[in-house]
């Protein structure tokens, strides 16, 4: 037995956490190491005019308070700020200039001996400031919308297709409404935190929380114009951080800059107040209207959406695009537009443009169901979409209806009464909603270095990350696979920027892209180990084929005859070398143009409410996942039951509020920023359907780290329609909405 | 965080002494809230006293039959003491309903009735607060005030009490001890929180360096006939919007005595007893329960965000003191 | 002691954390969680809010679990401090860090020592019989990865519910 491939294994770094021996980015030590405490502006626009430190700098251990007057110029021109994952615009330079523009913007850095030091340093610096009137409040400045600048993609939008007006007019059932959603923050349990390590040739060793080390080291070196091998970025931990952690955050540059400067080692870690200073999932109002003959088929789907981005970058993310996508339609129209506030330029988080856009279209479906008089569940079967409608293409694989038939059976969907208000457990309303996610499994350019040793121990790495999503463990089976041997002989090594070179960690990209260069790389040695072995002097193996010799606990050997074998320690011995090593870098393959490449999900929620107090509970969740290959399972579950406690979160909780006579997010900690707790999680059901796909890449699987959160929310703010007969369109809906 | 001197009490009267000298000065023993707003720069002491080793962590009999409580009687040794559970589940269940555990675990009986405002505006230096800085402003006012006072509030001031803890004690009758510079004395509970009026910043009437050292219950406990309902936006570990402890005596159906408070509503417990008395000599009834919420909210008034809780407080008054009633088999709402 | 006795710099003071006694040098303000991480390195304990509001930086104080984050350190002068560094025994898991384990109950980490040592303390005050209990009991530990589910089960496993099931 020797496939660790679709196994349940535990994570090879589990005992490392479990007993505290994993280190984050806050936790590295340096000798001599000193702190920095981060200031942030009070006002959301304006500029400073006065920044006194003198008390702070006259207590003994205080070091040195950076502001824009005394820190470095650093590096001229918007494109050397630019890192991997930049939206258009102009990125904010830390301490460059005396522009505030948001509330929070870090404005100075306390740097002292230690932290306690520093913060109560901190305390002492006064900061004056020329305020200007800002704006934070989407609704009120729809007005300004505009159509952004591209990003990442081709074309933020797909060409509208049909006449999406004319058709919705002229359609017997319709429904059109809007949807309001609010901003929300990633709230990694790890703060954001920065340890830099000055060695003693001046390299700096830089222990960063991130999603993409790579991105951080070329972004850093630029900045500061330092040379290549000036700068190291390590994160072999990340305690979290659901795309918050894709771009360099500013707390990486003020400690690297403060080392620099002081020519030490510096830790800068943010307090949680100051995570709501940072990258966000951005407030976005949509307008779904959809149309459809009296049999159900969609005649017309309009989706439009203006979401949030800052003054200085066009941040834009997928939001309307999944109305043509996921449904059968001919008349699809859409728009998608940003309004510029005076906030931070907000952030990929889990499921970026999906998590709203296919909210609304999800609700707004559930409202059509209702005016066709259909079960939902049927609306979505008639009007389901065999090819992609955006992009005229086939699927590469799509068995969302086996996701649908499987969850709705283990759930019992076909006992729904469908008439809302209709169920009861005592005294409770009892709610059943679902809904259908979509999200896109794509490919990257990665690499990846193996090296066998004469021990019988295979080494790989990448610059990948692991921050919770189980990479450490996946690659480590893929590995052991590939070479036939067992999990305990292989170690994967990754978060480190000198490794070979990896995307970042996001997108749900990382097994597909990594993993492909790690079965590769591995694979390309068991070529070469077989070869050696052949070529030894009475190989037992001599000119058997590649597919009669089998690799099997460090042992190749000859399918026909087990006594025929050698171990991989003997190869390299009697060849009378050390190791054996290859580095490979995989790309997608060229199939990946003609196909639509996407992953599916159906869930399924119940909710009971009081009707009198409209408190909500989510007493049972059943989701089914199509995701191709699936490498570890229990991992795997593990990725989709975290989304769905975040799709309960995204519907019933979590709201970052911005006081906008202030400016200011006011919800800024976890008292008043609610994620759900344990008593809010129920049992939650994840059914991993078959689905197997050799377009999307060799291993055929398509990632699970986003399309778990995509559906939940939609299906409970169906359930609490079903409960109560009211559609709250506006997330959260907290038990004020059902009063 | 400021910087402040420490010094570890040994006896009441030089801890007493210390706090009375010096009006930054404040008593520590949990530290569950102290040390939160120290670090946020809205508490800036120049010392802290430690009084978790005096010796006020019994809990033991009262005068009049009663339960005397400790001040540094830590909230889950009081939530699970047997007496408690016993004879005042009403408080045993308020207690486990705040915080978590582990600062059930650490927060003490004085420290709970010390709580401040969780006001999110109090606790941002960088915004306008009379309660933190008088004279400032009250940001909460035209703000986001989803969990503010509908009962009480002045235009200085609209926060309201976090504690759970403390509705109970009210709705109970608890008396408070203190003693300070000038001796010792007992306070009703109904008079040691106070309402905003033009200084916020005053949570209660304690005098400079007056220590509370026990808590007393009086005899009469509800064992039967008790409901704390506390409503929040999620299952657990978070402050009510409204909260509900509801006690009742009942002879034959018939109502002799009633209590009624509500937390996450006021700058303190609320309570009327004159909507109180008009239960008394009723039987059992829900359009008697629904008179005593209307009275007990009349003058409620919403500032926006938290108008919703006008409604929600009705609806919960009825829901307690059916349940209190046992007219309702259900448990008491999980939220 | 008289009322002039005030402190303002360092003081020396003695834990028991994890059967050692450590002397440290702290300042009034030191937490009980800088402590353990900046001074005796033991950052197995985490620092999530710093404000009591996520459990990350549960320790058991005296057997009992609290947040290490409002703890002064100088206030805790004599405890015994237990810490995940110190729950296992040599190479010997204790049985809720291989349960989290076997049940895949964590993801980035992060909140895992914090939610482990609650579940210590949990056990410990044996009140929590049944999931419900277990999950309303365990309420202050927030996991952002969303693992609770596992949490629970890997909790029942410890508390020896399994085979009851």
């Amino acid at each position: 037995m020797t496939t660790h491939v679709g196994e349940r294994v535990s994570r090879v770094d589990g005992r490392a956490k479990v007993t505290g021996k994993a280190r984050y980015a806050a936790e590295h030590a340096a000798p001599d190491l000193v702190h920095g405490f981060v200031i942030g502006s009070a006002v959301a626009r304006g500029t400073i005019t006065r920044i006194d430190a003198s008390q702070a700098l006259a207590l003994p251990g205080v070091l040195q308070v950076f502001t824009h007057e005394n820190a470095p110029r650093l590096a001229r021109g918007d494109k050397r700020w630019r890192d991997e994952l930049a939206p258009p615009g102009s990125p904010f330079r830390p301490l460059q200039d005396a522009e505030i523009r948001w509330s929070g913007q870090p404005i100075a850095l306390v740097v002292a001996d230690s932290l306690e030091l520093a913060r109560h340093a901190a305390s002492l610096v006064r900061v004056e400031v020329a305020p200007a009137p800002h704006e934070t409040d989407l609704e009120a400045h729809r007005e300004r919308a505009y159509k952004p600048p591209p990003h990442e993609r081709p074309s933020v939008t797909p060409p509208s297709r049909g006449s999406a007006d004319k058709a919705f007019a002229r359609a017997p059932v319709r429904v059109q409404a809007e949807y309001r959603v609010p901003v929300e923050h990633h709230n990694p349990m790890e703060p954001f935190a920065t340890t830099v390590v000055v060695d003693e040739d001046g390299t700096l060793t830089v222990y960063d929380k991130t999603q993409g080390v790579q991105n951080v080291q070329s972004y850093l070196t630029t900045i500061f114009g330092a040379e290549a091998g000036e700068i190291r970025v390590l994160a072999p931990f990340v305690g979290g951080a659901f795309g918050s952690g894709l771009r360099p955050q500013y707390q990486v540059v003020l400690a690297v800059l403060a080392a620099r400067q002081l020519q030490r080692s510096v830790r800068v870690a943010l307090t949680r107040q100051q995570m709501f200073t940072i990258g966000h999932r951005p407030t976005t109002w949509q307008r779904l209207s959809l149309a459809a003959t009296r049999d159900g088929a969609l005649a017309a789907a309009i989706h439009e959406a203006v979401a949030e981005t800052s003054r200085f970058e066009d941040y834009s993310e997928t939001v309307v695009d999944w109305t043509g996508l996921m449904y059968r339609c001919d008349n699809v129209r859409f728009a998608h537009e940003v309004v510029a506030l005076d906030l931070f330029t907000p952030m990929d988080m889990r499921a970026p443009g999906a998590m709203w856009g296919v909210y609304a279209l999800e609700c707004a479906m559930d409202e059509l169901a209702v005016a066709l008089a259909v079960d939902p569940l049927e609306l979505r079967l008639i009007n389901y979409a065999e090819h992609d409608g955006n992009e005229k293409r086939p699927y590469s694989s799509k068995e969302l209806r086996a996701c649908y038939h499987q969850a709705a059976e283990r759930f019992g969907w076909s006992q729904r009464d469908p008439e809302p208000r209709s169920m009861r457990d005592g005294d409770l309303l009892v709610g059943w909603g679902m809904a259908t996610g979509a999200w896109e499994s794509t490919q990257r350019k990665a690499s990846a270095r193996a090296v066998l040793t004469a021990d019988g121990r295979l080494a790989v790495a990448s610059a990948t990350e692991d921050i919770g999503t189980g990479t450490y463990t996946a690659m480590t089976q893929i590995a052991a696979d590939a070479l036939g041997l067992p999990l305990e002989r292989v170690t994967f090594k990754l978060g480190d920027s000198a490794l070979a070179s990896a995307p970042v960690e996001g997108g749900s990209f990382t097994v597909a892209s990594v993993g492909s260069a790690v079965d590769a790389v591995c694979r390309e040695l068991r070529s070469k180990l077989l070869k050696l072995a052949q070529q030894l002097e009475g190989s037992p193996l001599a000119r058997l084929r590649p597919e009669d010799v089998e690799f099997i606990g460090g042992l190749l050997r000859a399918r026909a005859d087990p006594s025929r074998a050698l171990t991989f320690a003997e190869v390299l011995h009697r060849a009378g070398i050390d190791h054996l090593a290859d580095e490979v870098t995989t790309r997608p393959s060229k199939a990946h143009e003609k196909y639509s490449r996407y992953t599916h999900s159906a869930a399924f929620a119940e909710v009971k409410v009081d009707p009198e107090l409209g408190t909500i509970r989510v007493t049972r969740v059943v989701t089914a996942i199509a995701g191709g290959r699936v490498i570890n399972p229990k991992t795997a579950e593990s990725q989709v039951i975290g989304s769905v406690v975040w799709g309960i979160g995204a519907a019933l909780q979590e709201h970052s509020v911005i006081d906008h006579a202030l400016g200011r997010f006011i919800t800024h900690n976890l008292a008043d920023y609610h994620v759900p707790v344990h008593a809010d999680v129920p049992d939650i059901e994840v059914i991993l359907v078959e689905e197997r796909d050799e377009i999307v890449n060799a291993l055929g699987a398509k990632g699970l780290g986003e399309i778990g959160v995509v559906a939940v929310a939609p299906a409970i703010a169906n359930a609490v329609w079903h409960a109560t007969g009211k559609r709250i369109r506006e997330l959260p809906i907290t038990l004020d909405k059902l009063l | 965080m400021n910087r402040f001197a420490y010094l570890r009490a040994d006896d009441v009267g030089a801890a007493v002494r210390a706090v009375a000298a010096d009006p930054s000065a404040r008593f520590i023993a949990g530290g569950t809230n102290l040390v939160d707003l120290i670090k946020e720069n809205v508490e800036r002491p120049t010392r802290i006293v430690d009084i978790t080793r005096l010796p006020l962590g019994e809990i033991g009999p009262g005068e009049r039959g009663g339960l005397r409580i400790g001040a540094l009687v830590k909230n889950s040794d009081l939530a699970y003491h047997p007496e408690v559970e016993r004879r005042y589940p009403l408080l045993s269940r308020a207690i486990l309903s705040g915080a978590s555990a582990q600062l059930r675990n650490m927060a003490s009986t004085g420290g709970n009735l010390m709580q401040r405002t969780r006001c999110s505006y109090f606790y941002d230096t960088t915004t306008p607060c009379n309660k933190r800085e008088p004279g400032t402003g009250c940001a909460a006012l035209g703000g986001f005030n989803r969990m503010h006072a509908i009962l009480g509030a002045s235009e200085q001031c609209i926060a309201v009490n976090p504690s759970d803890m403390s509705v109970a004690l009210a709705a109970l009758e608890a008396v408070v001890h203190v003693t300070g510079p000038e001796g010792d004395r007992a306070i009703a509970f109904a008079e040691f929180h106070r309402l905003p009026g033009d200084a916020p910043q005053l949570d209660t009437n304690l005098r400079q360096g007056e220590l509370i050292t026990a808590v007393e219950l009086p005899a009469l406990g509800f064992a039967e006939h008790h409901a704390y309902l506390k409503i929040r936006d999620r299952a657990s570990y978070a402050f009510a919007l409204v909260s509900v402890a509801a006690a009742l005596e009942l002879q034959g159906g018939t109502v002799t005595e009633a209590r009624v408070a509500l937390g996450g509503v006021a700058h303190k417990p609320w309570r009327d007893r004159e909507a109180e008395a008009l239960l008394v000599g009723r039987r059992v009834a829900l359009e008697h329960f629904q008179r005593v919420a209307d009275a007990l909210l009349q003058g409620a008034v919403g500032r926006g965000a938290n108008d919703f809780k006008i409604e929600l407080a009705r609806r919960a008054i009825v829901r307690a003191l059916s349940h209190a009633a046992g007219r309702t088999s259900r448990d008491d709402a999980r939220r | 002691m008289n009322d002039g006795n005030y402190n303002d710099a360092c003081s020396r003071i003695t834990l028991r954390v994890n059967g050692a006694a450590k002397q440290l040098d702290v300042s009034p303000w030191t937490t009980l969680l800088d402590a353990l991480r900046e001074q005796l390195h033991l950052t197995g304990t985490k620092k999530g809010c710093d404000h009591g509001q996520c459990g990350a930086c549960t320790v058991l104080v005296d057997g009992r679990r609290s947040n290490s984050c409002l703890s002064l350190a100088i206030m805790r002068d004599g405890a015994e401090v237990t810490t995940i560094e110190g729950l296992a025994e040599g190479q010997a898991l204790h049985p809720l860090q291989q349960a989290f384990i076997d049940h895949d109950a964590f993801q980035c980490g992060y909140c895992t020592p914090g939610q482990i040592c609650s579940a210590v303390g949990l056990i410990r005050e044996g009140r929590a019989r049944t999931p419900d209990e277990i999950r309303e009991l365990m309420s202050g530990n927030i996991c952002r990865c969303g693992a609770y589910p596992q949490i629970v089960a890997a909790i029942e496993q410890a508390m020896g519910h399994e085979e009851g099931r």
